[in-house]
């Protein structure tokens, strides 16, 4: 089922930025950011909740007779299951790589989520509509830091700088589409990721000219998150995702 | 990353709870400008719908009353009979006062 992996891919694009932003709880410049990069965090969950109920319905009763529930996809499926972009799992390492990070995938989701809500698949559209309101504070909140800290001080320049420089190799994943999308995008299913490129790097480069950072030259891409091969570091936040519903199976909130 | 900094300036955040009443103090975020004092005070006092307009003010901009200054700031003044007009003679014609 072409659909439910094109699914899964937006869904894990959503639940493992989550779950990066919040192991930054606790441990963010002010309680204020904390409270900021949950409300984030939170967002996407939702977002990732609705693409993996939607998920379960496409693919039915499994072969224990019951459809897989959201709780699922998040916590019974292993590494190599899982389909996000690599962008998306790029470690904390710094406030300016989470920064970046998260600015770099937002400027790429909000067209990409507009662009959806013309789906003709109604429940994507209908996901995507919700979806655009949320993104569209996400990218005003990362690309104010992006500008704050590039325009800051030396420090938060050279910091900034070297977060941009190492996840810019990360970006070209999130353009990238297969033979599991194009017949998807042919009927008007899936937005062509292609087509919000030039979007992408017009909101990219405007916040980088605004933050005094310049743009990396396009080199040698990294690839293959959307087809289960993740980078190092991605088991443990996995583990730490999974624990508690490992450790206690059936267990509800 | 380091803990808590806290040498981001305080903000007085008002929250509007409907268009035509007016906004109401709320309580205070920190945040490093103006721009992140707004989206800090979203988060924290109208992710609920509690209301349709924020405004934020720096705490330091605020000139308040010293509370040492009570009494002669806010004593009432009723042996002051001349503060009230209640030695003014009404016209007939002034039905309703």
């Amino acid at each position: 089922m072409t659909l439910v992996t094109y699914v899964l891919r937006q869904g894990d694009r959503a639940l493992i930025l989550a779950q990066r932003l919040l192991e930054e709880i606790t441990h963010a410049p002010e309680i204020e950011e904390d409270m900021a990069l949950s409300n984030l965090a939170l967002d996407l969950i939702g977002q990732a909740r609705g693409l993996y109920t939607y998920a379960g319905g496409l693919e039915g009763p499994a072969d224990d007779g019951h459809v897989r529930t959201e709780d699922h996809y998040a916590y019974w499926r292993e590494q190599h299951e899982f389909l996000n972009p690599l962008l998306v799992e790029q470690p904390n390492d710094d406030f300016a790589h989470l920064i970046a990070r998260q600015f770099l995938h937002d400027a790429m989701a909000l067209p990409y989520w507009q662009a959806m809500t013309n789906s003709a698949d109604d429940t994507l559209a209908g996901l995507a509509g919700k979806a655009v309101k949320e993104t569209a504070y996400h990218l005003r909140h990362s690309r104010g830091w992006v500008v704050r800290l590039g325009d800051g001080t030396d420090e938060s320049h050279r910091r900034m700088q070297a977060a941009i420089d190492h996840l810019w190799r990360y970006t070209g994943e999130l353009f990238e589409h297969d033979h599991v999308e194009d017949e998807l995008i042919a009927d008007g299913v899936a937005a062509d990721p292609e087509s919000v490129r030039a979007e992408w790097r017009r909101v990219v480069d405007e916040a980088l000219g605004e933050a005094r950072l310049e743009a990396p030259d396009d080199g040698v891409m990294q690839t293959g998150g959307r087809h289960g091969r993740h980078s190092e570091g991605f088991s443990y936040l996995i583990g730490e995702l999974q624990v508690l519903a490992r450790a206690h199976p059936g267990a509800s909130w | 990353m380091t803990g808590s900094t806290s040498d981001w300036p305080l903000w007085e955040v008002f929250v509007r709870a409907k268009r035509g009443v007016s906004h109401v103090h709320a309580g205070t975020v920190h945040a490093p400008d103006a721009e992140l004092a707004l989206q800090n005070a979203r988060d924290l006092f109208t992710r609920r719908s509690e209301g349709v307009s924020l405004w934020v003010v720096k705490s330091s901009e605020i000139t308040a009353s010293d509370p040492d200054d009570r009494d002669a700031f806010f004593d009432p003044a009723a042996d002051k009979t001349f503060r009230h007009p209640t030695d003014f003679e009404l016209p007939d014609e002034v039905a309703n006062m």
